[in-house]
């Protein structure tokens, strides 16, 4: 960070290669007063100048407008998104709203199935930029069956939404959280606990085949980092215009893989470096993954897209115990390498780390589901696993004599490609 | 003389509160009756003065007030919901005084003894509320939509100054026998310009009047219409008369209407019934100038209505409860109610009535004397 705020050219001396902190630290053990000092101070205010600038030219044009001829020429650009719509009770339909357009929108009728209806807004009709409504409409909705909802604003725009399988929305008790836990624990930890017992088959098995094995976890990270990605860009085209889903994905995408590193760096100048650190930076990117896939499962369920149906079950358990096996291949090869035996608690541990979160997913989905979260968490868990791949590939670079020509080593990256695919065919809905 | 009288527009059991309560008074069917009596008085309390009892047992309900309404939204909520929310904005086009308002003319006798009858009417661009807070930016004659309803006699001269203050051409194209000159085609009225229509009036009936400029669905449907009325010269029977034009609004501009109404507000005899009395002759000069979905119908409940198509012949071509017109298509119809209470009156299409082209007539008992 030191190195992006200082102004280069006042620390001629530095070199490339120098350690960074050694570095920082010795910057900021300048004593106060000095000439350094005071040249840091001339330094900032040539950084702030045009933000001061900026901050002023902004208030100008709030208080008198902006010169011109672009003033109300054309009518506002309207956009609201309809975020969510749930049928917490027969006969009452709620919608929730947010304004992502430039201008304040007001809602002025509601009409559900081609039908102008009463309802209530909770807060005033007219909706500033990025603000949130509820639409309250007591209608009699029809279990099981589509429902149209469109909101009519005060220029006789129209947004619509469809509600495609009417069915009571889950209340947060008891009953629901315990079976939207169990919905979690089928799709996500049984099955990564399942794959976790490949552990002492992998032990056995001759180091070609261990890479063999390494490499089709690559391939099954890959499928999973493309597939988090894939659903991280559908989902982001549902957030509101203003909070720009698309950058949203890039920030997930490439931010999550550098604050990785950063860590990992941290933990191995610690001397910490563990042959679990591995398996551990695989699980949490397997669970931010499943976190994200929660949401979606515990949605649609929820709003009876899907029913969680036997054969839907199986496809789960096939799909996701793919990944255990993702977590230990690396902790046996890491194992095997530096001699270290992973213990069962740990295990257990990174188990919980990859599975559990698709809980925590479905629960959120479930009951509070919102497309720019749901985006979020499917572009920090394609970072993640990003991440995980380059690790994967760093470990066998520093090993050598690993390539990826190497048939089997090809063909392990393929199966594990194609295994994810066959198993996904179960769970497409 | 228009009907103001807001108090006469509230259904028996609805006193008025004052005039500002009254626009956000929204009157129960009587479903919702049943469903408030089987909720009983705790449901009345959780809705937490929401419902109020009025003397003679009514309810009142506050339609808009934000907040959802605890109890009283199950019992509301159900098939009683269709409907609008919010009020007009005061100023605006009244649909209430414009049902039985007519424009006459200013009257003189040519030198042959005809009578001579002048009419006014302006093109103005004008932003109507045609749902309370949903804004449309019409073009108008006038300054409302529909236009002004014109009314003559068989035989009167007809002169209609036209001034075209709008922001495209226009013209005024009459329904009724006249030179080609005069028919408002071929005869584009610039903005600025004027343009003067002269005309016998031929034949009685109910004719019409619109804007005939290309395209044509666009100069229609932003409002450029109006009713037309010749009367026969023997006149016709007493009795209370009303305008009712049938339009609906495309609002956010994709061919399809997204407004329904009779006489352009969604629901507003809904949310003012239209006072008759038992026994009182009533006629309706009924027009369809719907764009997009063009066959729009009119059927009455409770009753039975005599129909005169075009209302060019005295004689009643049907006894019936239900006509369906085609756009530009028009009758007048005649009723007498023998029963008092609320009775709807809306399309036969389900969908056109539940986009507010739904009313109702509040038929009382004659006074006793």
């Amino acid at each position: 960070m030191s190195e992006v705020t200082s102004d280069w050219a006042s620390r001629p001396g530095s070199v490339e290669g120098e350690g960074r902190y050694e570095d920082a630290a010795s910057v900021a053990d300048t004593p106060a007063g000095s000439p350094a000092r005071a040249l840091r101070g001339v330094t900032a205010a040539k950084g702030l100048a045009p933000l001061v600038l900026l901050a002023a030219l902004v208030l100008l044009f709030f208080r008198f407008g902006p010169a011109g001829v672009f003033q109300q020429a054309f009518p506002p650009i309207e956009a609201l998104t309809i975020e969510r719509v749930t049928l917490p009770a027969p006969g009452e339909m709620r919608v929730r709203v947010v304004n992502g357009g430039p201008e304040p929108v007001t809602i002025a009728q509601v009409m559900v199935d081609d039908a102008l209806w009463r309802h209530s807004v909770d807060g005033g009709r007219t909706i500033g930029r990025l603000e949130r409504r509820t639409i309250r409409i007591p209608y009699p909705w029809v279990e099981g069956e589509p429902h149209r909802i469109v909101l009519v604003t005060s220029t006789g725009l129209t947004f619509a939404t469809q509600v495609d399988v009417a069915t009571r929305t889950p209340q947060p008790d008891g009953r629901t959280l315990s079976s939207f836990a169990l919905l979690g624990i089928y799709a996500g930890v049984v099955p990564v606990f399942l794959g976790l017992l490949w552990l002492p088959f992998l032990r056995d098995v001759h180091r070609r085949w261990l890479d063999f094995f390494l490499c089709l976890t690559m391939g099954l990270l890959v499928f999973l980092g493309v597939e988090a990605f894939d659903e991280a860009l559908g989902t982001s085209a549902l957030v509101a215009g203003a909070f720009q889903g698309t950058a949203l994905v890039l920030i997930g995408v490439v931010g999550t893989p550098l604050a990785l590193a950063a860590v990992s760096r941290r933990w191995s100048r610690r001397g910490g470096s563990s042959p679990l650190y591995l398996a551990g930076a695989i699980a949490l990117g397997i669970g931010l993954h499943n976190l994200g896939e929660g949401l979606v499962i515990g949605s649609a369920y929820a709003s009876g897209e899907i029913a969680l149906g036997t054969f839907l079950v199986i496809g789960f358990l096939l799909h996701n115990t793919t990944e255990g096996l993702g977590i230990v291949a690396p902790v046996v090869a890491a194992a095997g390498a530096q001699r270290v035996t992973p213990g069962f608690r740990r295990l257990v541990g990174l188990g919980a780390l990859a599975g559990a979160p698709t809980i925590l997913g479905a629960w959120i989905g479930g009951f509070s589901y919102s497309p720019l979260w749901t985006t979020l968490f499917f572009a920090v868990g394609a970072g993640a696993i990003l991440q995980v791949v380059y690790e994967i590939w760093q470990f066998f670079a520093r090993r050598g004599n690993v390539s990826l020509a190497d048939p089997l080593n090809a063909a392990g990256l393929l199966m594990g490609l194609a295994l994810m695919y066959t198993t996904g065919l179960f769970v497409a809905a | 003389m228009p009907e103001r009288d807001e108090a006469r527009g509230v259904p028996r059991g609805l006193e008025p509160l004052g005039p500002s309560a009254v626009e956000r008074q929204a009157r129960l069917t009587r479903r919702e009756l049943l469903k408030v009596g089987a909720l009983g008085a705790a449901g009345l309390a959780a809705a937490g003065g929401a419902l109020t009892l009025r003397p003679g047992g009514a309810v009142a309900r506050e339609a808009e007030g934000g907040r959802v309404q605890g109890g009283a939204a199950s019992a509301h909520g159900w098939h009683g919901g269709n409907g609008v929310v919010g009020t007009l904005e005061p100023g605006g086009f009244d649909p209430t005084a414009y049902l039985t308002h007519f424009e006459t003319g200013r009257v003189s006798r040519l030198a042959s003894g005809q009578v001579l009858r002048e009419f006014d009417l302006v093109a103005v661009d004008r932003e109507i509320e045609v749902a309370p807070g949903v804004f449309f930016p019409a073009w108008t004659y006038n300054g409302q939509v529909p236009g002004p309803t014109l009314r003559c006699t068989e035989g009167d001269r007809v002169r209609v100054h036209f001034v075209n203050a709008g922001s495209h051409p226009h013209t005024i194209h009459f329904h009724g026998i006249h030179a080609a000159a005069m028919d408002g085609v071929f005869e584009l009225v610039e903005p600025g310009q004027s343009y003067t229509y002269e005309f016998d009036a031929a034949p009685f009936g109910l004719q019409l009047y619109h804007c005939h400029a290309l395209p044509l669905k666009r100069h229609i449907h932003k409002g450029l219409y109006g009713v037309f009325i010749i009367d026969p010269r023997e006149g016709r029977p007493p009795a209370r008369e009303l305008v009712m034009l049938m339009n609906a609004f495309d609002t956010n501009f994709d061919n399809e209407n997204e407004v329904y109404a009779v006489n352009t507000v969604a629901f507003h005899y809904q949310r003012h019934p239209i006072p008759l009395t038992v026994g009182e002759p009533a006629r309706i000069y009924l027009v369809n100038m719907t764009e997009f979905d063009l066959i729009n119908s009119f059927h009455l409940h409770g009753n039975f209505f005599r129909l005169y198509r075009t209302g060019t012949d005295l004689e009643r071509y049907e006894w019936t409860d239900t006509v369906t017109l085609c756009q530009g298509e028009r009758a007048v119809i005649e009723f007498t109610y023998e029963h008092a209470g609320p009775f709807m009156f809306h399309a036969h299409q389900s969908e056109f009535a539940e986009l507010g082209w739904m009313g109702i007539f509040d038929v009382r008992e004659a006074p006793r004397v």
